[in-house]
């Protein structure tokens, strides 16, 4: 068992109070494995990711806990944190585009980061290479700097530096929304394969796009208004999703092949609630068809088969 | 299908950019790129980054010159239409929405006050009350509740309903053309569908739409016609069913093979593909030197274009 989140709780705090962007998020990460996490913007995909790596000045952790490899992730307490990152944990930002400092070459850039974190940078120069061909870029790139390289080589850089010291755990935020199909397809793969050579144990994959996580993941983690909606592996959540929200979600998917002539597909009437001041019992209730009384109450979080998770009342029937 | 009324046509346009820093560079965004947008139709463009798609759009809306050829509007060529009022009266017809429907928001003033402001340019002589029944109107057919929208800021609407919003605005006027850029691609996937199917609507009520898009699956599910373009020339165009049912071009079949899929892996896909390799066509070719990109009609209606890998 590589990471076990157990009812963690972050909140942004505001003037207005407090924003409830994680509220009692619970999951398993098995070794190996790439979960995908999908959701609407706002649901707090975005957040759980930087959670697990670092609170910024705005985010409280106010319950629950993180293991990783069977210790504790003191998210709370920075200092601690700081051994951490980047040798156990590790992230590909949103703006993976914009992480680089353009006034240094790669090579330098790369340097400076290990030096910081006291690892000595001749020791690791022939891995390096050795990476950045794997991913299809020559050792060249060392002595460039950022703005000479295209989206795609800047990403592929990116995602060699921030696996360089094998972390158990790699969180990867929307890397690949900016880029164009085609070089979208070559830094999925590569992801995949990094995972395949153990150069990082697990991954988790924030996206909103549901048919790139079928591509490359091996569950999906679906999350709304600041709860876990479902859980399963990539074919049950695409195949026979049992929770109201995944399955609408999954059915407004326009697919290459389908026609507007063919058959009209429907959007999910409604918008998330506000998590300033979330509603009781399932968030998903004021949108959801098959909303009845007992929706007053919060739905668990149950194993409804193996591997499959999911918190609605109406999937126990 | 009945033949309806051409209402844009482009004809044999290019556009070339300045580059460096004097200026000395020069950049072919588009080459000779011919399509026409009936009245009911939808003519998606698609394409990757740099590949003219949005050049195209911006052209057609007069945001930046054509260097070549020409842009016909109801058989007027485009760039011929000047002055303050004759602008005018083809924004009456012709109007854009944008990929991001925050920013052309102001956001210290309430989203409502983008009608107010067509109404002075555009009907100064309408009263009050006509203009809201207008406003009423415009917002059902983009299926929006005036109560949820109107007297409010921009921060307290969703981008699905500041998006359409902005659609309604543009119903407002008279369109028979609208250019959408990338209108899609900001919005979650819960709302993006009835964007999409509103545009469906719009066709239905005989407008013509220019669709431009990266995402294959969007343009398939409302397109007639399909364009995908490639470094600023037509790698294919042809029905939309054809196109992406039978690609011809060998780009388009490499971006197809890349789109991710709900229902197949990329393995079953490239799989399938080694299984039954597609015949080869045969494409046009350009003499050196030249900036032309001629389409060869592969079968009725649906053209490939050149190679230029």
């Amino acid at each position: 068992m590589t990471l076990r989140v157990k009812d963690l709780k972050v909140y942004y705090q505001t003037l207005r109070g407090d924003v409830h962007a994680l509220d009692g998020v619970t999951f398993d990460l098995e070794d190996g494995e790439i979960m995908g996490l999908a959701g609407e913007s706002g649901c707090g995909k975005s957040t759980l990711g930087k959670s697990l790596i670092r609170l910024d000045s705005r985010m409280r952790h106010v319950g629950g806990s993180i293991e990783l490899d069977g210790k504790d992730v003191p998210i709370a307490d920075d200092d601690a944190m700081v051994p951490l990152r980047y040798h156990e944990i590790s992230l590909i930002p949103q703006y993976a585009m914009s992480a680089l400092n353009p006034t240094r070459k790669i090579g330098r850039l790369v340097t400076e980061l290990l030096r910081a974190r006291g690892v000595r940078p001749g020791d690791i120069e022939d891995e390096l290479k050795r990476r950045l061909e794997l991913v299809g870029l020559s050792t060249d790139v060392l002595n460039r700097f950022p703005i000479e390289l295209s989206g795609g080589m800047k990403q592929r850089v990116v995602m060699v530096i921030s696996t360089l010291l094998n972390p158990s755990l790699l969180i990867a935020d929307e890397v690949t929304s900016a880029l164009d199909v085609s070089t979208q397809r070559s830094v999925a793969e590569s992801l995949v394969e990094f995972r395949d050579r153990e150069y990082v144990r697990s991954m988790v994959f924030v996206t909103h796009d549901i048919s790139l996580v079928y591509q490359m993941a091996d569950t999906i983690m679906v999350m709304y208004a600041g709860r876990i909606a479902e859980k399963a592996p990539v074919k049950t959540i695409i195949d026979a999703p049992r929770h109201p929200y995944t399955q609408m979600l999954i059915s407004a998917l326009p697919e290459v092949g389908s026609t507007s002539t063919e058959e009209r597909l429907e959007g999910i009437p409604g918008k998330p609630p506000g998590l300033l001041n979330p509603p009781t019992g399932c968030r998903f209730k004021d949108r959801c068809p098959m909303a009845f009384d007992k929706c007053a109450e919060q739905p668990p979080l149950l194993e409804i088969e193996p591997g499959h998770w999911a918190a609605c009342w109406k999937t126990g029937e | 299908m009945t033949v309806s009324e051409t209402l844009l046509e482009l004809d044999h346009v290019h556009k070339v950019y300045r580059t460096g820093a004097f200026g000395g560079g020069r950049k072919r965004a588009v080459r000779d790129v011919n399509l026409t947008v009936r009245a009911g139709e939808v003519v998606s463009l698609i394409g990757e980054s740099g590949s003219g798609k949005s050049t195209i759009g911006k052209m057609v809306l007069g945001l930046t010159s054509v260097s070549e050829g020409q842009i016909r509007y109801e058989g007027t060529d485009v760039s011929t239409i000047k002055g303050f009022k004759a602008r005018k009266e083809y924004y009456r017809h012709v109007q854009g929405v944008f990929q991001d429907p925050f920013s052309c928001f102001n956001p210290i003033f309430k989203a409502d006050r983008v009608f107010e402001m067509v109404r002075q340019s555009y009907a100064p002589d309408t009263s009050q009350e006509e203009w809201r029944e207008k406003v009423l109107s415009s917002l059902d057919t983009v299926r929006l509740d005036p109560g949820n929208v109107l007297n409010k800021y921009p921060h307290q609407l969703s981008g699905g309903q500041l998006q359409r919003m902005l659609i309604a605005r543009a119903l407002l006027l008279d369109i028979k053309v609208l250019v959408a850029d990338e209108i899609i691609s900001m919005l979650d996937a819960s709302t993006r569908i009835d964007v999409l199917n509103l545009l469906v609507d719009l066709k239905e009520r005989g407008l013509g739409i220019l669709f431009v898009t990266h995402d294959l699956s969007l343009g398939n599910y409302v397109s007639d016609t399909s364009v995908i373009l490639h470094k600023g020339a037509v790698a294919e165009m042809g029905p939309t069913q054809r196109v992406f049912e039978n690609p011809l071009h060998p780009y388009s079949r490499h971006l197809l093979s890349c789109v991710p899929q709900l229902h197949q892996t990329w393995a079953e896909v490239d799989a399938e593909l080694a299984a039954n390799p597609p015949e080869d066509v045969t494409l046009p070719t350009v003499p050196e030197g030249e900036y032309t990109a001629p389409l060869l009609e592969a079968e009725a209606g649906h053209f490939v274009g050149i190679d230029q890998t």
